[in-house]
């Protein structure tokens, strides 16, 4: 799937290789970072924000599960029904699944996005995982942050941070749904229709 | 009060759908009148949507808050239980204000006209109208007096599409081996039967355009006097003979007999209500005839009349899906006809 005709592409951030390396690295944060459990698999689980936190997140399971050897359970949220520009956009996005696969009760949490912008999202994702059940803890795991946040949300685990503009976008592009592994910094129809935070 | 002059000029009956801006996974349409005028890609983007809606019923908190804010108006004009109350949990589960009319011991029954009564609730900034009405076209009426989006839930003997849809929502849920697209909203190769009285039935009437437009194969049984006279535009077999009917259908759609619309006897349309059973009634033997036939019926079933007791109480009875996929679907139209375009 080509990049929207609307996108003017400014910069390549990342080739494949430079995706794989920063997945690599987060994978291993995040062992390191919850080492301290006695049962990681009991306790531990990723959840992968649609559309492309969800392919992140299964790919850093993957990963942990050759590092450590330890499958961990993995869900995916879907966080639409909980946004708060219902009023500004011109039409209601898509609702895709919300599959959580495990009791999220006193579970500690990954949150898996792609890109963090304003932190509306996550927002939107902290609630929607709050009426799921109540976690022992969320940690939140940003492939990119853009900056320019409206919200007070801080990213536990960044992959890279890129200073943007707001009339400028990034697109994450995973081989799963786009048959490439890319980051590109464009300058976007700013709807945010391709899998960045939008608003 | 209100700031457009109520002469100004009249939209189609039923609004050309908007072609501009218009993207995949979305509605074209900023009311749901019907389905005669929803394409196949609208009505699965309803399922789909219906779908994701129905696993949130399933959850410990049953509520989400993306209608937080929008004040709904259920303005039921015809006594109604079922579909008043599956709308009004539909907008609580989406966190809408909810606001319940009915006609009895309002002021309709002192002489206010529909208009009136429409433009008068929308005076207190309300957003969207849910509206049950005897009369056919009462909701494209009303998309011309006010300014919020309608959602017809039954007007007449012309259109139910609500209903139509959680019906359609509950065929795709069947587990049917000879039909592997079903779950993805493929009817093609689909055979349903409607059974009953189909010349005056918003729920018969509705289901065909959704079934035609999926693609499935749609029959109509019953007495002729029940039959519409116009079933050969709508793409439609009729018959007159229950086993007609069912050899080689997959779901059988009983409809109500509407007794206090046209009854028995000599003024009705057959001569006696065991007459009816013998001949269109669904029995255990039909069940035993047919071992892959489901039985589907909108309610409230008159046990006995259209489908005898044990059928109804059957295992291939999904009757109480299709409640249950009422709330889902009517969660689903709400959410994709509320967008912020639409409210202003």
């Amino acid at each position: 799937m080509p990049l929207p005709a609307t996108d003017t592409v400014k910069a390549q951030l990342m080739g494949a290789a430079d995706v794989d390396r920063t997945l690599n690295r987060l994978s291993r944060q995040i062992v390191e970072h919850l080492d301290d459990e006695a049962e990681p698999a009991e306790r531990l689980a990723l959840v992968g924000m649609q559309t492309r936190g969800v392919h992140l997140a299964r790919r850093l399971r993957d990963k942990i599960e050759a590092i450590e050897g330890v499958r961990l359970p993995f869900g995916v949220l879907d966080a639409t029904l909980y946004r708060d520009d219902f009023r500004q956009r011109l039409r209601q996005p898509a609702v895709q699944p919300t599959d959580i696969p495990f009791d999220v009760y006193d579970r500690r949490l990954v949150l898996v996005d792609d890109v963090i912008y304003t932190g509306r999202s996550t927002r939107a994702a902290l609630d929607a995982l709050m009426d799921l059940g109540r976690p022992a803890s969320v940690r939140f795991l940003a492939f990119i942050d853009r900056g320019l946040r409206e919200l007070p949300v801080c990213p536990d685990f960044i992959g890279r941070t890129v200073p943007t503009a707001p009339g400028e976008e990034v697109r994450v592009r995973l081989s799963e749904i786009d048959g490439e592994d890319a980051v590109y910094l464009v300058a976007g129809s700013g709807y945010g229709v391709q899998g960045t935070e939008g608003a | 009060m209100q700031t457009d002059s109520p002469n100004k000029p009249v939209e189609a009956l039923n609004p050309e759908p908007s072609t501009q801006n218009h993207q995949p996974g979305t509605l074209k349409h900023r009311h749901l009148l019907g389905l005669a005028d929803y394409d196949a890609d609208e009505i699965r983007l309803i399922l789909q949507t219906a779908r994701e809606m129905k696993a949130i019923l399933e959850r410990p908190i049953k509520r989400v808050p993306s209608l937080r804010g929008v004040t709904v108006v259920n303005l039921f004009f015809e006594a109604s239980t079922r579909t008043r109350i599956s709308f009004e949990l539909a907008e609580k589960r989406l966190s809408a204000e909810v606001v319940n009319f009915s006609a009895s011991g309002s002021s309709v029954s002192k002489g206010e006209t529909l208009k009136d009564t429409a433009r008068n609730i929308e005076a207190m900034k309300t957003d969207v109208v849910i509206i049950r009405h005897s009369s056919p076209g009462a909701p494209h009426f009303l998309t011309r007096c006010i300014r919020g989006v309608v959602i017809n839930a039954g007007d007449g003997a012309h259109e139910h599409p609500t209903q139509a849809l959680l019906d359609l929502l509950t065929m795709a849920e069947l587990e049917l081996p000879k039909q592997p697209g079903l779950a993805d909203f493929d009817f093609a190769g689909l055979n349903v039967s409607i059974l009953g009285d189909v010349a005056h039935s918003r729920v018969a009437r509705s289901n065909i355009y959704g079934l035609k437009a999926l693609g499935a194969e749609v029959t109509l049984c019953g007495p002729r006097t029940m039959l519409p006279v116009e079933a050969e535009t709508l793409g439609v077999r009729v018959t007159d003979r229950l086993d007609d009917a069912l050899d080689g259908c997959d779901v059988a759609m009983a409809l109500r007999i509407q007794l206090e619309r046209q009854g028995a006897g000599p003024t009705g349309l057959f001569p006696s209500l065991r007459e009816y059973h013998d001949r269109f009634g669904i029995r255990l033997e039909h069940l035993d005839r047919y071992p892959d036939l489901r039985i589907m019926h909108p309610g409230p079933v008159n046990r006995g009349v259209e489908l005898a007791s044990e059928v109804v109480d059957h295992e291939r009875a999904v009757i109480l899906d299709q409640v249950t996929n009422g709330v889902a679907v009517r969660m689903a139209v709400l959410y994709l006809l509320s967008g912020g375009s639409t409210l202003e």
